[in-house]
């Protein structure tokens, strides 16, 4: 069997997903689509040392549904990142791998994700 | 005595002399966000609705553009770095691979050069 043949370990196809998992690869698909979300912010900022103009071309952009859509991803994709990244930096300093642990940080990633989502939405809405 | 065999020495697999550098740098780089994104966030949600003069105003402040030039560093250094790992997770194919690694490390300093300018150009304003 050549090498591009082998079976992937770990056997994705026969794996039941778990919290643990799932929340491990969200974290990174989450990191990639913030890293291509910092054009939105680089364009929202040049845009707004270009002048006036420029900036209400952006301020237009970003209040239309697809950037309305595209901010919400964005602050949705940064609050689980944030929230889960704080926990990651708690077992980097070697804190919280007992199991239950894992699974009790994991559920108060995804809220505190999803609460902080939804505040900044209704503060943002709010003022609008 | 050393097992790695000549022909992976020469290809450069294996330490690259930089140790924890790589790692420690993401998490410093993480530990810095957590603060200056929050500050980031919650200015953009005063923000909203201000005129442009306002707004060129707050971020051309000082101590505004200080926090947006670190947070601007920050941001691009630890999305290089995450980045980069993903690529090497998943990109197998050399050529691809390195094409992808210097395209992701180019754009980083391109984007991050572009904002800090930015923030520049309202500080001098």
């Amino acid at each position: 069997m050549s090498a591009d043949h082998r079976p992937l370990s770990p056997h994705l196809q026969v794996y039941k997903p778990q919290l643990t998992s799932v929340m491990s690869i969200l974290h990174r698909i989450t990191g990639v689509a913030l890293a291509v979300g910092t054009l939105l912010l680089i364009y929202w900022l040049a845009a707004a040392a270009g002048g006036p103009e420029r900036y209400a071309a952006a301020q237009g952009f970003m209040a239309s549904p697809i950037g309305l859509l595209l901010l919400f991803g964005w602050t949705l994709a940064f609050f689980y990142h944030l929230s889960n990244g704080i926990r990651h930096l708690f077992w980097d300093a070697g804190y919280g791998f007992e199991l239950p642990t894992v699974y009790k940080s994991g559920w108060a990633a995804l809220i505190a994700a999803a609460v902080l989502t939804i505040l900044s939405w209704a503060i943002g809405l709010a003022v609008m | 005595m050393n097992l790695r065999t000549p022909l992976s020495r020469v290809r450069h697999l294996g330490s690259a002399k930089d140790g924890t550098h790589h790692w420690w740098a993401q998490r410093m780089t993480a530990l810095a966000l957590i603060p200056l994104s929050i500050w980031f966030i919650a200015s953009v949600l005063s923000m909203i609705g201000e005129s442009h003069q306002n707004f060129a105003l707050w971020a051309g402040g000082p101590f505004t553009a200080s926090l947006l030039i670190l947070l601007i560093l920050a941001t691009f250094y630890h999305a290089w770095l995450g980045l980069q790992v993903v690529i090497e997770d998943y990109v197998h194919a050399t050529g691809v691979k390195f094409a992808l690694l210097l395209l992701v490390k180019a754009a980083c300093i391109l984007l991050a050069t572009i904002g800090v300018i930015s923030v520049l150009v309202l500080l001098f304003q």
